[in-house]
């Protein structure tokens, strides 16, 4: 008999990493469209933030958020005031701080995939008429897919073993803010070891699928990082 | 009409050059873009096409103004109807030979799609995708996409550069038939001499950017020195080409 926790657990965690990638994709595309295609002087700067949370430690993130949040700063203080709502240790703070953190995973796989296609299929579809929007939905989608796919299993993956973002930012509240990586480290510090090895198990197993079709569908490509 | 009066800087292999052209091209006229690498042409086209801005000039066909400097008039390419093909001829992957050639049009009409897969020879091709096609047939795609849209200008950078020379001989006689059935300007650019020869009726002659020589292919060339080689080669590629003509037939 499975325990209703460990379910729990595994659930939100999917939860939080199925929002996360949704929500990206979303806003991960228009931004990877812009840095692909476009030039302005202070566009290294905006590469370079994306690209931070591949560097920092996830606990300076954490830490800015966790400040961010407080009602004592401009932003924790208009949540509170106009939405009556404070993101410390809830679960869409958690999920603030995860696109945040996951941004990379999702906006280099599709700059990458965007500026792989030829210039000449964008110019060639505007000569015929095509306006941007059409030409990204018709010519440019449909010749990324597996970009896409790479992106949303990147990101995904990356989230369900997000730890240093989510202990700071959430702590570790069941039902609410303790996914599986916190579970792991709460039942191993409870020296409950069976039940950190199936939490692992589950976490090893969804990353090494999730990772075998990225490398399957791109072949020898590497065409993220 | 078509009249060009631009000026834009570029970055050769040989330096800075500034392209400066200064010319008018006629209705049905078939014109060549000649010269060495590096020398315009290509920009040239992707200035006409509304993909390259210039840097200063006005641009216009028939009464309509695509491009002035002064004016602060830049036309989008969407709004020139140029039909421009690419060296690389710029086939979408995702898309069958018939789904290609009807991207191109401005409304759906599966009358006309049909009239040029016959046209151009590819109704067996029709379903079939860009990556299976040889390069011979990909350009006939792309030509017949370009006319899709039934463009005021038709633009052809290098149209022929990636095939052998007897397919390059072959398919001269598709341009033709894709200028003659839209009966407005077409402007190609070639490095090949037995092209201009055979496909246009003027040809511009561009060095560094700079205008050299504007004509009939047999006046502007027979100025040079090589006259009398020109001539044979001209010779010698009716010949070739009659002589492939007869082996197709």
């Amino acid at each position: 008999m499975v325990d209703q926790d460990f379910i729990n657990t595994l659930l939100l965690t999917g939860k939080l990493a199925g929002w996360t990638t949704a929500i990206l994709f979303v806003v991960g595309f228009p931004m990877a469209y812009v840095l692909a295609y476009r030039r302005f002087w202070f566009k290294p700067i905006i590469e370079a933030l994306i690209s931070m949370p591949l560097v920092l430690p996830p606990t300076v993130l954490g830490f800015y958020m966790l400040v961010a949040y407080s009602p004592q700063n401009a932003f924790g203080r208009f949540l509170e005031l106009h939405f009556n709502t404070r993101l410390a240790f809830s679960f869409e703070g958690v999920l603030i701080a995860s696109v945040i953190f996951s941004l990379p995973f999702m906006i280099q796989p599709l700059q990458n995939g965007l500026t792989s296609i030829p210039k000449s299929f964008r110019e060639t579809a505007y000569t015929l008429g095509k306006s941007e929007f059409t030409t990204f939905i018709r010519v440019l989608v449909p010749n990324m897919i597996p970009s896409i796919i790479t992106a949303a299993a990147m990101t995904f993956a990356h989230c369900i073993g997000e730890f240093g973002v989510v202990i700071m930012v959430g702590g570790n509240m069941p039902g609410e803010t303790r996914v599986a990586s916190i579970a792991i480290y709460d039942e191993v510090q409870a020296m409950n070891y069976h039940t950190a090895n199936q939490y692992s198990f589950v976490l090893f197993i969804i990353s090494l699928l999730l990772l075998t079709l990225i490398y399957s569908i791109n072949g020898k490509k590497k065409i993220f990082f | 009409m078509l009249k060009i009066d631009i000026q834009k800087a570029m970055l050769s292999a040989e330096g800075k050059t500034n392209l400066e052209v200064c010319t008018e091209i006629q209705h049905n006229e078939l014109l060549c873009l000649f010269g060495h690498s590096g020398a315009g042409k290509t920009t040239l086209l992707r200035i006409l096409a509304g993909l390259t801005k210039p840097d200063k000039g006005r641009i216009v066909f028939n009464d309509t103004v695509w491009f002035d400097s002064e004016k602060k008039i830049n036309l989008p390419p969407q709004e020139r109807n140029v039909g421009y093909m690419f060296q690389d001829y710029a086939l979408f992957p995702n898309m069958t030979v018939e789904k290609n050639i009807s991207f191109g049009q401005k409304e759906k009409n599966k009358e006309e799609v049909d009239k040029l897969l016959e046209l151009f020879d590819l109704e067996i091709l029709k379903n079939q995708y860009p990556e299976k096609l040889s390069g011979g047939q990909k350009q006939r795609v792309a030509l017949a996409r370009a006319l899709a849209a039934k463009p005021n200008v038709l633009l052809l950078d290098e149209p022929l550069s990636a095939l052998d020379f007897d397919m390059r001989l072959a398919l001269q006689h598709e341009i033709r038939k894709a200028h003659e059935l839209l009966n407005t300007v077409t402007i190609m650019v070639s490095h090949d001499l037995q092209e201009v020869f055979h496909l246009a009726s003027s040809v511009i002659t561009l060095k560094n950017g700079t205008v050299t020589n504007v004509g009939k292919p047999v006046d502007v060339f027979s100025t040079k020195l090589s006259e009398c080689k020109l001539k044979m080669e001209y010779y010698a590629t009716i010949f070739q080409s009659q002589s492939t003509k007869s082996f197709i037939n």
